[in-house]
């Protein structure tokens, strides 16, 4: 088989309490690709994309069936090691959320908290990625200011590159330019195209456009259910399911 | 019609918002008429920083370092209790506690902080004092230890209120970004969330401090009331407090000794609105800091 699964979910049924949120998905996140999950708010895609980095291990009283593999490997065995899971699956949330500290400490603290000392190494992988998330130029000189200083969307930019630092293998993007101006949204999806030669991306959002633009493949969600995946192209141009064009064709959502 | 009940109503409110600011200037131009005789006839300094109190003495020392240094020596005390215990149980709220234990310890902590300090100084006199004084050895339970010790008790749950609500105000995002790069919850907690609530954390202990400064009856029935410069902290101690509560029924009004006492309590009201200004403008740099407006 030639395609190149680096996240695969099997069969997930996710429970929010008693109440089924997610219901029977399966879904191949491939390497390298950008995978989008469009759908009406409400439908489950957070929580979706929460649960492959394990960030939902956090609510009380959630509960996942089913399996979630990651390069072949259950992230949900018990013996799974959520540190090193969150750190080769690496996420950047709806609203921007630097920490209240300079813009260095900021991309350093991932570097820092698993015992990196080497002053210069640090040095060396904050610039860099920076680079990468291409807000170098915009910081360069204030990179001791308080990170929250910045504007929205370069906010959202350090919290890319904040994610960088780690080297993860997988990005997944929640939502990342719901609270930004056009602009800045344009610059987050460039990155996001220009990511995606390093890193395998899952990114959800409910601007059909923005799905269109960005990813390879779609996944279409409604009610916690998987309605249709494929081909970005394929799916916004003869989609299957009644239901998917629809929603594409803006008849609800 | 409408128009005047509406007046009306801003103006009742303007004269109530008012009314505040109107017994501040009441409280502190009587503080300073009352003690301005003594100020004018002796050195405020040579008083201040005088060793002994003798106030009906002939003829009469007013030396109020040993009052001061009392308030001093029992407020540290109360911070070397109330700041472990009460940033510990904040932390242990916000951090450990289980939901059914949550229910239990905030209310409990509310009540704790509703009790009335005569009670604590009941407790202290009657329970605290003879085991200090036996356990010790110590010529009298009723000392600068045991004040502390109580006002730190006292201070603890308005520390612990204020920390945790500090450390709750930290948005869950901050949280979540750490643990997303693979941070434990004790990195988390102590790298992100604690400095973000750290100037929120220092307003809770200031204001505790606060608390154990402008304590009266506390000190007046534990402290042991000598006014003399304490050589150990198992030393009875007069704080400025207490020796206003104590001695104010006993003195002639317009004496020397009088207006002395209205001096110790313009110190206090000095010290005690430091301590507010100081608090303010740590909390203003928390919600800057947090990015919640200015
Ligand atoms: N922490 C939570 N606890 C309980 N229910 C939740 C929680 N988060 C989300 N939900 C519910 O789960 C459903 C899916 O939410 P979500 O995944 O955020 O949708 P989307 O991201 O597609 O808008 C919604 O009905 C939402 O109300
Ligand atoms: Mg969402």
């Amino acid at each position: 088989m030639d395609r190149d699964v680096k996240i695969s979910a099997l069969n997930v049924n996710f429970y929010y309490g008693k109440t089924l949120t997610l219901k029977n998905i399966s879904l191949d996140i491939l390497r390298k690709k950008v995978t989008a999950l469009i759908g009406p708010s409400g439908c489950g895609k957070s929580t979706f994309i929460r649960l492959l980095n394990r960030m939902n291990d956090l609510i009380p009283g959630a509960r996942v069936e089913g399996q979630i593999l990651l390069d072949g490997f259950d992230i949900y065995h018990p013996k799974t090691d959520v540190v090193s899971l969150r750190r080769r699956v690496g996420m950047v949330f709806q609203k921007p959320n630097p920490f209240p500290k300079s813009i260095f400490d900021n991309l350093a603290y991932g570097l820092t908290i698993s015992g990196m000392r080497d002053k210069r190494f640090i040095e060396h992988k904050v610039i860099d990625s920076l680079k990468k998330a291409a807000l170098y130029n915009e910081v360069k000189d204030r990179l001791h200011d308080n990170a929250l200083m910045l504007s929205g969307g370069q906010q959202q930019r350090l919290c890319i590159a904040r994610c960088l630092v780690v080297e993860p293998e997988v990005i997944l993007f929640d939502e990342p330019a719901a609270s930004l101006d056009p602009i800045s949204t344009r610059k987050i999806e460039e990155l996001i195209l220009e990511l995606k030669d390093e890193y395998t991306i899952a990114i959800v959002t409910h601007n059909m456009q923005q799905a269109a633009r960005v990813s390879d493949f779609t996944a279409f969600m409604y009610l916690g259910e998987l309605v249709e995946y494929g081909d970005t192209e394929r799916i916004f141009t003869v989609p299957r399911e009644k239901m998917t064009e629809e929603y594409l064709s803006g008849k609800f959502g | 019609m409408r128009q005047f009940r509406e007046t009306l109503y801003r103006w009742i409110f303007t004269v109530l918002a008012f009314a505040s600011l109107l017994f501040l200037t009441g409280i502190v131009l009587t503080l300073f008429r009352e003690s301005l005789p003594f100020l004018v006839s002796h050195e405020f300094f040579d008083t201040v920083f005088g060793l002994y109190w003798y106030p009906t003495y002939d003829p009469a020392d007013f030396g109020m370092l040993s009052l001061i240094t009392a308030s001093f020596v029992v407020t540290l005390g109360a911070m070397v209790v109330c700041i472990p215990v009460g940033v510990g149980t904040a932390l242990f709220l916000h951090e450990l506690a289980s939901a059914s234990q949550r229910a239990v310890l905030k209310p409990l902590i509310e009540i704790l902080a509703g009790i009335p300090s005569i009670i604590y100084g009941f407790f202290g006199m009657i329970i605290v004092a003879p085991f200090i004084q036996n356990l010790l050895g110590v010529p009298t339970g009723l000392n600068a230890f045991t004040a502390s010790l109580i006002l730190g008790i006292m201070a603890t749950p308005t520390v612990a209120s204020l920390a945790e609500d500090a450390l709750s105000f930290v948005p869950r995002s901050f949280r979540e970004a750490s643990l997303a790069l693979g941070a434990n919850r004790w990195q988390t907690l102590t790298r992100v969330v604690m400095p973000a609530a750290g100037s929120g954390i220092s307003t809770a202990i200031i204001l505790g401090i606060g608390r154990a400064v402008g304590e009266t009856m506390v000190v007046l029935m534990v402290a042991g009331g000598a006014a003399v410069i304490p050589g150990s902290i198992f030393d009875p101690v007069r704080p400025m407090t207490a020796t206003i509560a104590a001695e104010m029924g006993e003195t002639v009004m317009g004496s020397a000794h009088y207006s002395a006492i209205f001096t110790i309590g313009l110190i206090l009201f000095f010290i005690t609105l430091a301590i507010n200004i100081v608090a303010e403008i740590i909390s203003r740099r928390f919600r800057l800091k947090l990015g919640l407006g200015r």
